[in-house]
């Protein structure tokens, strides 16, 4: 067994998926804190289910898995969903939880159909497709990796550039308006960021559970820290290593998909950090409730032991 | 010294969806005065200061600041007016420390990109000691308790060194003592010649607190200096049941 990962370490093929999958957790730790904070995380997974029509179209456009007409697809098919959504719960009375999942389980819907059409079609090109549900990091290629790196270092960049204005507008937007930011940038700056993420993600995890990659990191990185740059650098590290040993364990398996090992993982982290964290964890909270129930007890005992003198 | 203008509204009429929230209302707030806003729920008094902040925009009418001498529209003097919201507007679970917040009020001056120096953190915590809260900048915001949290607002607005304090509601919730702490700083910067808005909601204190009063329902139906216009007559009309024809605005 150990053989084995030490052996897996210094395979091309897997260093090569692992970088990806490692850069696409830390990309998607840092951008999903801001969403998260920013209660905008269920977006994102509207977004990501709603990008599966624009892959079967972009495909049946052009008749082939060109990555780049796929990923557009994907973008557009998402943006219009959330448009949707948006314009749903301002201009009608449908609430926004509900024009959410409506939005998203219908695109999904027709994603299917669409996928499901295509896999029947005569096409020999459409092999494979169908990885974009559940993700198949192990086709990543080179330039594919490439991608997810550049594209990580630019957001990276702008995170630290856009630094206090994405803090404010993610504590009190209101706030940040009076003070004569546009908000309008800060906003379309982070929905792009997180629209590239979650496109990015698509192949190596898939439109189901991307958007686990951009919530789950944030969450257990906030259980430890209550700075804002900890929980987003605990995030980014968070991300890295559980796309690093999702890809491990789907390695090493057999037919066992990339994504949802990733998620697996992740969700340890989330599990671990929800119980241990040393301030926020379930076990620290009700020790130190029990400790506080204990010296209350104790002081009312001395209390009553000296009425009764 | 003659009596100056720091803001003066023009027949203004805001509507959510069409339907009128203020009503062609005209009125002015004195420079260097503690100004109350009063009238019952849903009468606009958030209404009329989110206008005057440019979150809504009137379908008619004009508001002109006049801020150091220069009279000016809004946008021009954006970094002169500072903005205290309602403290249940934002998640104080957000993972940052009482000096992260009160230092966000150097923002607007610091502007896009730059990073707050130690001027700004030496003005943070000089607001932190104004507003009784010294100790309290590197405490979690989600430790504090309500009172405090409004004191922490006050001290972001108050670091952001502005000419005119628009506050909604900053007594709502708080304990007496810090009810205190609140007017007392308030007054202070009338002292200064600071101009400060207050969306109050408490009729028992108008006459104590503030220096001049407008009263609103869905109109200005009178507003001016606490003993010519704080009078029974007036309070009765503002309140009249009949007069708040509207289902009430966001809380």
């Amino acid at each position: 067994m150990w053989n084995q990962i030490l052996t897996l370490f210094s395979d091309y093929t897997f260093q090569i998926v692992a970088l990806g999958t490692g850069f696409l957790g830390l990309l998607s730790g840092v951008i999903g804190t801001f969403a998260t904070l920013k209660k905008e995380s269920l977006l994102g997974d509207a977004l990501s289910h709603s990008a599966l029509p624009g892959i079967g179209i972009g495909f049946l456009l052009v008749q082939s898995k060109e990555l780049i007409v796929l990923l557009a697809g994907a973008a557009i098919s998402g943006l219009i969903a959330t448009g949707l959504i948006h314009l749903m719960s301002r201009k009608t009375s449908i609430k926004f939880d509900n024009a959410l999942s409506l939005i998203l389980s219908s695109f999904f819907g027709l994603g299917l159909v669409i996928m499901t059409h295509i896999q029947g079609s005569s096409n020999a090109q459409q092999a494979g497709l169908d990885s974009f549900i559940f993700g198949q990091a192990s086709a990543m290629l080179i330039r594919d990796v490439r991608l997810i790196a550049i594209v990580a270092v630019i957001i990276l960049l702008l995170v630290c550039l856009f630094w206090k204005e994405f803090k404010l507008f993610t504590f009190d937007p209101d706030f940040g308006r009076t003070l004569g930011f546009s908000e309008r940038v800060v906003a379309l700056t982070m929905s792009t960021m997180i629209v590239l993420t979650i496109i990015l993600g698509l192949e190596s995890v898939g439109v189901i559970l991307v958007s686990a990659l951009l919530i789950g990191p944030a969450v257990a990185a906030r259980q430890w820290s209550n700075r804002l740059s900890v929980v987003v650098i605990m995030a980014g590290v968070i991300g890295f290593i559980s796309g690093i040993s999702g890809t491990l364990i789907s390695s090493i398996g057999t037919r066992i998909p990339t994504g949802p090992s990733i998620v697996v993982v992740l969700s340890g982290f989330v599990l671990i950090s929800l119980f241990f964290s040393p301030k926020r964890g379930i076990i620290a909270k009700q020790s130190a409730y029990r400790k506080q129930k204990k010296s209350i007890e104790q002081q009312l005992q001395v209390l009553k032991e000296g009425q009764g003198k | 010294m003659p009596q100056q203008t720091a803001i003066e509204i023009d027949q203004l009429t805001v509507a959510y969806d069409a339907k009128p929230v203020l009503w062609n209302t005209s009125l002015s707030f004195r420079a260097g005065k503690l100004t109350a806003i009063v009238g019952p729920n849903g009468a606009g008094k958030s209404t009329l200061i989110k206008t005057m902040l440019d979150f809504i925009k009137p379908v008619t009418g004009e508001i002109q600041y006049t801020v150091r001498g220069q009279s000016a529209t809004y946008k021009e003097v954006k970094n002169h007016i500072a903005y205290v919201p309602q403290n249940s507007s934002v998640d104080w679970d957000f993972p940052a420390t009482v000096l992260d917040v009160v230092l966000m009020g150097r923002y607007g001056k610091l502007g896009w990109f730059k990073r707050t120096g130690k001027k700004d953190r030496a003005i943070a915590k000089d607001m932190l000691n104004k507003v009784g809260m010294p100790s309290f900048a590197n405490r979690q915001i989600s430790q504090l308790s309500g009172g405090q949290r409004q004191r922490v607002f006050l001290a972001r607005a108050l670091a952001q060194e502005a000419d005119i304090y628009m506050l909604d509601e900053p007594l709502a919730g708080v304990d007496i003592k810090t009810e205190g702490i609140i007017m007392d700083l308030l007054r202070e910067l009338t002292r200064q010649n600071k101009t400060v808005i207050v969306v109050h909601h408490d009729l028992q204190t108008v006459e104590e607190y503030f220096d001049d009063v407008v009263f609103i329902n869905q109109e200005a139906l009178s507003s001016g200096p606490i003993a010519q216009v704080f009078t029974k007559e007036n309070i009765d009309e503002t309140y009249r049941q009949d007069r708040n024809l509207g289902e009430g605005e966001d809380a």
